[in-house]
């Protein structure tokens, strides 16, 4: 399961390294590191969107116990 | 005049009567009035008045009667009602006992809907500051809905096309029907309790305003507003605005919307960090252009030294030939000068004293020059220089202190 705070941690992350590398007052050691992270940081989130696997899930509650199953949305039944 | 055999009534007989009369001669009656004077007993009995532009009517509707009325009775509601016209004997009054009763123009559910809409809204249900926002990429999304209605189908397939990277947890619900109500909150509690998820849609395919009818109840409206998820209200096919929708944080008019919201929200979170890629080769790029400027800058600087000597060496030259100019004057004015001073030492020279006759003797070989004659003695040699020509003499005679003449 994806974490969306994480993601949303990330794309603070890089959207701060963004600000801080546009304002030129770090050094070039710095930039170039903060450089890095950012396109690492860019790719991951870009990679974490572009993820084709997905669960689809029922929640199923009995006697107050809830339990998930899988769903097969492929073939769903009419209304 | 009064009869001889006259009956007298008691105020209970004749109240009888006009009981019976009434009761006979009108009866049970449709009735149309506007309501005023409402209240509602502490036994569940309604007591209120009906009336219109030229008179009034007691009305009464007891609890049996009203308890399954959807509408609140309120005072200028117009209704239309059916009920028996009564006799209430220990107030001599007459008044109608109501037995059904609808809102005059509008539907009762429709009124029973404005009445319950006012209500929440007075509430702050619909509140925009209570409303959550959307996260920025929902990827695990909780729908509540019947598995086997359109709507899921919707969403799931627009989704899976556009945005595989969402989860999905159904919670499978009526979605109409007298349970569907309790379902439906119920459901939104429960997907409440789940802590991996991050919003909710509640949604139904299109209906008739009775088909979507759950969604505008109390129970549904409160279980949103009470989620600690954003809701997404996505009911039914038709721009009928259910109570969900306005208490939902955000609101759509179709299944199908909800998922697609979703998905742009990946497309733009996607353009977004393209667009942050790009910012970044763009900033490093440049602060790399710059460095190197100031590198350019900085050779430059290094090669400097090499101007600062070429320009001493310049200064050095010019300072040179002044030098030069100024040991020549300076020459030229001693040359001047030593001119006049030999002038002026020949103009001095005993040389020129001998020209005009004097003499100078030398005692010879000292070669002193002879000032004195006791410095002499006979038998002396002398060396007597004339203005042309010299000679030598021997001392015959010395007179120390000769006078001076010849």
């Amino acid at each position: 399961m994806k974490e969306k705070t994480l993601f949303e941690e990330d794309l603070k992350k890089l959207q701060k390294i963004v600000e801080d590398l546009s304002s030129g007052k770090i050094t070039l050691g710095e930039s170039l590191k903060k450089y890095e992270e950012g396109v690492k940081l860019a790719q991951s989130c870009s990679a974490t969107l572009a993820e084709a696997q997905r669960k689809v899930e029922l929640l199923m509650k009995k006697d107050g116990k809830i339990s998930l199953e899988n769903f097969n949305d492929t073939d769903p039944e009419e209304k | 005049m009064p009869k001889l055999n006259k009956h007298i009534y008691t105020v209970s007989e004749i109240t009888q009567v006009i009981k019976g009369l009434l009761e006979e001669q009108v009866g049970e009656v449709w009735l149309e009035g506007e309501i005023s004077n409402f209240k509602a007993a502490t036994s569940g009995h309604f007591y209120f008045s009906l009336k219109d532009q030229g008179a009034l009517i007691l009305g009464a509707m007891f609890a049996y009667a009203n308890k399954g009325l959807k509408f609140n009775l309120e005072d200028g509601l117009k209704v239309i009602c059916f009920g028996k016209i009564d006799v209430y004997g220990p107030r001599g009054q007459y008044q109608i006992i109501v037995e059904r009763i609808e809102p005059k123009g509008v539907g009762a559910q429709q009124l029973a809907f404005e009445q319950l809409k006012k209500r929440l809204d007075q509430e702050g249900l619909f509140d925009l500051s209570h409303k959550k926002p959307l996260p920025q990429m929902p990827f695990t999304v909780g729908i509540v809905t019947s598995s086997k209605g359109a709507a899921v189908r919707d969403i799931l397939q627009i989704l899976k096309k556009g945005a595989p990277c969402v989860d999905v947890i159904l919670r499978s619900v009526r979605v109409q029907g007298e349970q569907a109500a309790g379902e439906i909150a119920e459901a939104i509690m429960d997907l409440n309790d789940l802590k991996n998820l991050d919003l909710i849609i509640v949604s139904r395919g299109g209906g008739s305003t009775e088909d979507l009818w759950s969604f505008n109840e109390e129970i549904v409206a409160r279980a949103i507003y009470g989620s600690r998820l954003p809701v997404i209200s996505a009911v039914g096919h038709q721009i009928n605005t259910t109570l969900s929708d306005l208490v939902a944080d955000v609101f759509v008019e179709t299944p199908s919307a909800a998922a697609k919201m979703i998905v742009d929200k990946k497309n733009t979170l996607l353009t977004q960090l393209a667009g942050l890629r790009y910012e970044l080769d763009y900033s490093i790029s440049s602060t790399l252009g710059d460095l190197k400027n100031k590198l350019t800058a900085f050779t430059h600087m290094l090669k400097s030294p090499r101007d600062h000597l070429l320009e001493k060496q310049q200064q050095i030259d010019e300072l040179f030939s002044g030098l030069n100019y100024n040991m020549r004057h300076v020459l030229e004015l001693s040359v001047q000068r030593s001119g006049a001073l030999i002038q002026r030492l020949e103009a001095l020279s005993p040389l020129s004293i001998l020209s005009r006759g004097y003499s100078l003797s030398l005692v010879m070989p000292q070669g002193t020059i002879l000032k004195d004659a006791a410095s002499i003695k006979p038998g002396d040699k002398l060396k007597t220089v004339l203005h042309k020509g010299a000679f030598t003499s021997l001392v015959q005679e010395v007179w120390e202190d000769a006078p001076r003449s010849f």
